[in-house]
């Protein structure tokens, strides 16, 4: 026994010394490619007209935002042949496009609290927006939009919008006219919600007409006793969440089980849902809802940058924009798809808010990134770290 | 070299033969050039890709990210760890992996013993050649299959309800819990316990049974006494494979797991996949290795990795 240990302690010192080898290696290699170069905001050298393509587009997208329906003919129209990788959040598509230095991936359909992160990582690049003819029929606050247009430089094209809904099975859930429906006992045990830092601003937005002396005006920029009201309220809700779920196929899975009543969602998957024949309703409750206004932006090193530029110019125009809204429940940049909606699918228009007055756009708290500047000058708000930290606490 | 002068005067037509046999010779009297030769190539991939790889890990744990652009900034600190040691949610999904682990363990060692003890000293070679493969089929089909087979029978109108239903009994709510994760982990990870468990037992020689029953012991003391202890060797190594795959896993806890189940991989996953921040990552990874160290350290003090 006494030799086998000598032999062991010998094998594990040979280990250690293998181990600080390496060590020693790897620390030598480091520290050569941090160098950062110009600011994300100096004008570039943009194409002028889109080349031939490169018979390949890799996309990064939310889940629906790749149908046949539409890949297919614009595969047909310019040879690009299309694979998308689905993300599950912003921070998933944040990641995916800087993970391995970014390479992989021509575009992105970041949602506005990813924008910025893009731009100021460098993972994404201008685009002369001049080379998008629809871009000229947006309504005209995604024309500019300051999420992804920074002093007058184009990092993307707007593409569709929509909020947040309260998804709920109206065979055993009345019809509920607030988001109180999460977060009391009520159903517990049969409530999800997004697995998601930005969560904490669907709280918020809660909060601030539930409890106005917390002075809450903006879900996405709160200093910490709001914070911390929001983070509190939802550690609350943890036990009766049946689970959060991290992408939208697993909600629709739990809705169609059983397992989960109500819900936070997309529309996407009450449309999803509403097809399989799952008794299901959605609804923006009185306070209103968090949403997103989705970019298709063009990564840094994009491999097939004019099919990118081919992809940008095909998915703005009437048709698609149409397509894409009734596809997953939500409202078109372009507004000349109103007319087309109605073609596909009678009153669509009208339903998915194509058509409605620029009060229904600004009723909705769009993602953004929580950043500590809380836009008046003053740096006292939580940033969007602290979400995430605060978010694992949450989740236990 | 000297070898081979001194079979010099052999015929020259077993020159060839007496080449090798200088050399096999040469190794016999040099053993550390067999070790040279047998080794060299395997641990060098050894420790290039997988030293080298875990090192790597270990100093980016050290390392901390930009806040808003999640740029890796080389900078040290020991911020990583204390963040793990400090935040008591982090403390708690530590334990709660290794507590799953731990039960996923016990669960299997006390399933697969009966059932290796029947397979290795009951069992006809026929039945046995079944068992065998009745253990080991599972593994052919995909892993995630199997979990998605559980999460259906765990629905709220699935197969688990529906006969809780029949029999009367009120609906079952473990779908998407740590109930359910623990037993589909049970499930999973068993032919890794049953198999090594198998082995040691079918190792243990029939004349010592025989020899207890001489000296007057039943049947049940004869188990305790000479068979436990000549199979807890198998038992432990087997222990090794399901508390260490459980403890890296994060698939389970993502579809069978509820509100409240994450596992030390998935916060290393969402550390990497969604918030970018790869150097807390590998601050947290390195805890799972921690653990399996000293598990393995306690494993060997036991005999269990002569075993294996």
């Amino acid at each position: 026994m006494t030799r086998q240990r000598g032999r062991f302690t010998r094998a594990v010192e040979l280990l250690v010394l293998g181990a600080a080898l390496a060590l020693v290696a790897s620390g030598c290699g480091g520290g050569s490619s941090t160098s950062t170069s110009g600011g994300g905001t100096t004008k570039p050298n943009l194409p002028t007209s889109i080349g031939p393509g490169e018979g390949q587009l890799n996309l990064v997208a939310w889940e629906g935002y790749a149908q046949p329906d539409w890949t297919k003919p614009f595969e047909q129209q310019t040879g690009c042949k299309v694979s998308a990788k689905y993300a599950g959040s912003s921070d998933e598509m944040v990641a995916l496009m800087r993970n391995g230095g970014g390479g992989q991936y021509d575009l992105v359909s970041a949602s506005g609290d990813a924008d910025l992160r893009l731009i100021f990582g460098k993972d994404v690049q201008p685009i002369n927006i001049g080379l998008i003819p629809s871009w000229n029929d947006f309504i005209p606050q995604l024309k500019s939009p300051p999420f992804n247009t920074i002093n007058g430089v184009h990092y993307g094209v707007s593409y569709e919008w929509g909020p947040n809904v309260l998804l709920y099975n109206h065979e055993k859930v009345a019809a509920p006219q607030s988001w109180e429906v999460i977060y009391s006992s009520q159903y517990k045990g049969q409530i999800t919600v997004p697995d998601n830092p930005i969560q904490i601003a669907d709280a918020a937005l809660y909060l601030s007409k539930k409890d106005q002396s917390l002075g809450i005006t903006d879900p996405y920029e709160l200093t910490q006793p709001q914070f911390d009201a929001a983070v509190n309220l939802l550690k609350q809700q943890r036990p009766l969440i049946k689970k959060y779920w991290a992408l939208a196929s697993q909600e629709i899975t739990m809705f169609k089980n059983g397992d989960a009543v109500v819900g936070a969602a997309w529309p996407y998957q009450t449309n999803t849902l509403k097809a399989d024949g799952v008794k299901v309703s959605d609804a923006i409750p009185s306070e209103g809802a968090t949403g997103w206004a989705d970019t298709w932006m063009l990564a840094s090193k994009a491999p097939h940058p004019n099919c990118a530029y081919q992809w940008m110019k095909y998915v703005t125009t009437p048709t698609v924009q149409a397509q894409q809204a009734i596809f997953f429940g939500e409202t078109p940049a372009n507004t000349k798809a109103c007319a087309e909606m109605d073609k596909q699918a009678k009153g669509s228009c009208a339903q998915y808010h194509a058509n409605a007055p620029a009060s229904y756009f600004d009723s909705i708290s769009f993602w953004k990134t929580p950043l500590a500047d809380c836009g008046n000058g003053k740096s006292e708000c939580v940033p969007y770290t602290q979400w995430q930290q605060a978010w694992q606490e949450i989740k236990g | 070299m000297a070898t081979a002068q001194t079979q010099a005067d052999r015929p020259r037509a077993a020159g060839a033969g007496a080449a090798s046999a200088g050399f096999s010779s040469l190794l016999w009297r040099r053993p550390w050039l067999r070790a040279v030769g047998l080794l060299s190539a395997p641990l060098a991939w050894f420790v290039l890709i997988y030293l080298a790889s875990l090192a790597v890990l270990l100093v980016t744990a050290f390392w901390r990210i930009n806040p808003f652009t999640t740029d890796i900034e080389r900078v040290w600190s020991l911020d990583n760890f204390k963040t793990l040691i400090e935040s008591a949610t982090y403390r708690r999904i530590a334990l709660r992996t290794v507590g799953m682990a731990a039960a996923v363990t016990v669960t299997d060692a006390v399933v697969a013993f009966p059932f290796a003890y029947y397979m290795a000293r009951v069992a006809s070679s026929r039945v046995r050649s079944a068992l065998f493969v009745a253990v080991l089929l599972p593994l052919w089909a995909s892993y995630l299959a199997r979990v998605y087979a559980w999460l259906l029978i765990f629905a709220s109108n699935g197969a688990l309800n529906w006969a809780v239903d029949k029999i009367g009994l009120p609906s079952l709510g473990i779908g998407y819990s740590n109930w359910a994760m623990w037993i589909v982990f049970s499930y999973i990870w068993l032919p890794f316990m049953i198999i090594p468990t198998y082995a040691a037992l079918e190792r243990v020689p029939h004349s010592y049974v025989e020899a207890s029953a001489d000296l007057g012991a039943r049947g049940w003391r004869t188990t305790r006494r000479v068979i436990m202890p000549l199979a807890l060797p198998g038992v432990i190594a087997g222990s090794i494979f399901t508390f260490s795959l459980t403890l890296g896993d994060y698939v389970t806890p993502i579809l069978v797991g509820g509100a409240g189940s994450d596992f030390i991989g998935n916060v290393v996953y969402q550390s990497v996949g969604v918030a970018n921040n790869i150097p807390f990552a590998a601050a947290f990874a390195t805890v799972p290795v921690a653990i399996m160290a000293l598990y393995l350290l306690l494993a060997r003090r036991l005999g269990a990795l002569e075993a294996l």
